[in-house]
């Protein structure tokens, strides 16, 4: 009976992380595109240059659609709790319940009602009214993070509360609730991950059109643009990332000890690279080390000593293995988007930025880096966290609903299947329109596809601004 | 009485009823679709709700989330059990809800989206139905947990809620596309109206009387005196609102009968109410039992204080935005 239980963890732990997973991948992207098609319009409205409605207006079709899957994909998490994990749901509902009910009456609500009148409204509410619904729905999708990520960091560094006499966790201090120790890191951490995640896709997109067309004013823009966003936010991130690791490191050591693949507690541990960490044999093994480097970033002492997972009982300690590649996959596209914002600075300062192909072809590549990023970091946190749901205090293995392995099978195999063809379709269908060129060229280099459908969507997007 | 577990049972249930009354007709549309021609007729239908479906369908979202926080034992009880039927209107809402993008992304696609916001929204709806039928029909308890199988609602009267639901919503997307569009789109409307009119009345009148004999409690509850004397109205109302319909409609007036279709649902979830207040699972868990501590609710009922009338003001006035006929050819895509 036992082990049937646990096939059914094991399957409800799948079907969450695939629908969660796959779900992250839109907000992810519209929390940034929502803060651009704002920016897009305030210059605009400002200058009166029609590269700028006409950039609007390209990428709000493609935010519509990434938003709709955002919102089908969001729905079900929110019942996802009950049918799966009712046990966590009775006794965290008390205080993740209120959090995530204030994000659906701040947040939800206001980018849905807003959202209808930023697609369909400019031409009934006027320029202004219509930069306002623009503006509710990016700060919407703000509201929904702030929300959200306090609601996770609470599960990652539970305060405020009590626990009463049927086992529920109540609230006994709201305030230190939704700003429990590791929210403000987390919060700073994922909206710059959103950012950069938008600018390395408008970014490759620019990119994609400026090696067809050099000339392209859209395309021109929008790089320059999503350029300066990775110049000064990416390393922006490796800064604050750094802040939210000293931060798990005081609240979360064992967490910090599976990220580095460290089984013993050391001083002056070392910076262990690349390994191979194996939680049998309590080792990393094939280690590529730097002597004492991990301290000194970690305790910013090169004698500063470091928790190893030993430290904790076995049945305790979060899965290193993939906490440790997770974290480097992370790091390591990072610093790839550090390098790509600061080596575009050069390109401009020599007046370069538009005539590099090398260049475009490697902002190109980056498109998914934003989207593997924030996946890579969310294992981290979330592998991490195990074998808990509530840190410390609920395990996961007592959090599950008492639904039968069948049933959960058939779901995630359903949702599986779904995702792939629905999402499949609608990535797809972004692929499309990023491929149409956002404004015409002015040379007839655009003679590259020169009949199909490209040529009708820009004589469409020409209709539209008579 | 006006404590706060009874206050958030209240706002739940007007949480749900409003969600009930705005996805209705939206849902009603997608099932509606089959009867609607290729291409136009269905553009345009779709166009009446595509600036607001997504905050149609946020109150479900307010209504699954408001349980979990105000009702947490209820909701870690009701999704367990409704597992089936959960995940099946998950999954049809996101086929109908990318539908409204999907569509018109390539006309070579049309046919798939078409049939994704038709199934998406059979689905949904009929899901829905069944949560309904098998919530009132009571689901098994055991200390603090769903004690029964993963098909416990599968049963006669779940099925023939669901089948109900699917005509009642069709009904109000009938309705609503009345009152949205014109022409021969509406005319046919007019046409299909009447006799959908009636097999809601029949189907509503089925379930009226089946849901009594469910429980000796839900029994006693419609039919003791003096209950039953207050409770005669409700019958009579329903019947004025009918008769009130289907003069509307044969005048050809566009702009009654929906709110007047909406009265109509509104009775027969009061009626749904009489028959399972105090729990919030049926004959189980009481609203008392399964409330979250008041530090939860009231700090929740701040939050509805402020941001529900704001919601109402900007819902209201994105509908104002785009009130009127919808005429062909309209829509940003």
């Amino acid at each position: 009976m036992e082990s049937v239980d646990n096939i059914a963890l094991l399957l409800a732990r799948l079907q969450f992380s695939w629908t969660i997973g796959v779900h992250i991948l839109f907000p992810s992207f519209t929390i940034g595109l929502a803060s651009y098609l704002a920016v897009l319009e305030g210059l605009w409205l400002k200058t009166g240059k029609q590269v700028y409605i006409r950039l609007f207006k390209y990428w709000v079709k493609i935010f519509a659609v990434v938003f709709a899957m955002g919102v089908v994909s969001g729905i079900v998490m929110s019942y996802e709790f009950g049918t799966n994990w009712s046990v966590f749901a009775d006794k965290t509902g008390p205080i993740l319940g209120p959090l995530l009910a204030y994000e659906v009456l701040s947040a939800f609500f206001l980018e849905a009602g807003f959202l209808g009148i930023m697609l369909f409204g400019l031409s009934k509410v006027g320029k202004k009214l219509h930069f306002t619904a623009t503006l509710m729905v990016a700060i919407g999708t703000f509201f929904s993070a702030f929300w959200i990520l306090s609601a996770n960091s609470w599960m990652q560094t539970p305060q405020g509360y009590s626990i009463n006499d049927v086992g529920q966790f109540v609230p006994e201090d709201w305030l230190k609730i939704v700003f429990n120790p590791s929210f403000p890191y987390r919060l700073m951490h994922m909206v710059i991950a959103a950012y950069l995640t938008t600018a390395f896709v408008v970014g490759a997109v620019g990119a994609w059109h400026l090696l067809r067309d050099k000339t392209c004013e859209g395309a021109r823009v929008m790089f320059s643009m999503a350029m300066w966003m990775a110049a000064i936010v990416a390393p922006l991130q490796i800064f604050v990332g750094d802040m939210h690791g000293l931060n798990t490191m005081e609240h979360q050591p064992a967490k910090i000890a599976a990220m580095e693949g460290h089984f013993e507690t050391q001083k002056g541990a070392p910076l262990i690279l690349f390994g191979i960490p194996d939680m049998e044999a309590e080792e990393t093994k094939y280690a590529i080390e730097i002597p004492k480097l991990g301290s000194l970033i970690l305790t910013h002492h090169a004698d500063g000593e470091i928790i190893g997972l030993k430290a904790f009982p076995k049945e305790d300690r979060p899965n290193s293995l993939i906490v440790f590649w997770a974290f480097r996959i992370m790091v390591g596209l990072g610093t790839l988007m550090a390098s790509l914002g600061l080596f575009s600075l050069w390109l401009r300062w020599r007046k370069k930025l538009y005539d590099t192909a090398l260049f475009h072809k490697a902002a190109v590549l980056m498109a998914p880096s934003g989207f593997m990023a924030v996946i890579a970091g969310w294992t981290v946190t979330e592998v991490g966290r195990q074998p808990y749901t509530v840190y410390g205090l609920l395990r996961t293995n007592q959090s599950a609903a008492p639904v039968e392995a069948p049933a959960v099978a058939t779901s995630l195999l359903i949702f599986i299947i779904v995702y792939f063809v629905v999402f499949g379709f609608g990535i797809y269908y972004i692929l499309r329109m990023m491929k149409a060129p956002p404004t015409p060229g002015q040379t007839p280099t655009a003679s590259s596809h020169p009949i199909g459908l490209d040529s009708i969507m820009s004589t469409q997007t020409g209709k539209e601004d008579n | 009485m006006f404590d706060l577990p009874t206050i958030w049972a209240g706002l739940l249930a007007l949480v749900i009823l409003i969600y009930v009354i705005l996805d209705g007709f939206d849902l009603g549309i997608g099932i509606l679709y089959p009867l609607l021609q290729k291409g136009e007729e269905r553009n345009t239908a779709m166009n009446t709700v595509a600036p607001v479906w997504d905050g149609n369908e946020t109150w479900l979202v307010l209504g699954g989330g408001g349980l979990l926080a105000a009702f947490p034992l209820a909701y870690a009880i009701i999704m367990p059990a409704l597992y089936v039927p959960i995940l099946a209107m998950l999954f049809g809402l996101i086929f109908r809800g990318v539908s409204f993008e999907f569509r018109w992304r390539n006309p070579r696609h049309e046919k798939i989206w078409d049939a994704g916001f038709f199934g998406g929204s059979l689905l949904a709806t009929f899901s829905q139905g069944i949560v309904l039928g098998a919530f009132v029909q009571g689901i098994a308890v055991d200390g603090r947990a769903y004690s029964g199988g993963w098909f416990d609602w599968l049963s006669p009267f779940s099925m023939f809620t669901g089948l109900s639901l699917v005509f009642g919503y069709a009904f109000l997307g009938t309705m609503w596309l009345i009152l949205k569009t014109e022409g021969e789109l509406r005319d046919r409307l007019y046409k299909l109206s009447l006799p959908l009119m009636l097999t809601v009345f029949l189907l509503t009148g089925i379930v009226s009387l089946w849901t009594p004999f469910l429980s000796p409690e839900i029994f006693a509850r419609w039919f003791k005196m003096p209950t039953l004397l207050y409770l005669s109205p409700v019958p009579i109302i329903a019947a004025l609102l009918a008769w009130r319909i289907y003069v509307n409609l044969k005048r050809q007036n566009d702009y009654r009968p929906f709110p007047l279709a909406l009265g109509l649902f509104v009775l027969s979830y009061a009626g749904l109410g009489i028959s399972i207040f105090p729990y919030v699972v049926p004959r189980a868990i009481t609203v008392a039992e399964a409330a979250a501590p008041d530090a939860s609710l009231g700090f929740m009922l701040i939050g509805a204080a402020i941001f529900l009338p704001l919601i109402f003001i900007y819902t209201g006035y994105s509908y104002w935005i785009f009130r009127g006929k919808v005429k062909a050819g309209e829509g940003y895509h």
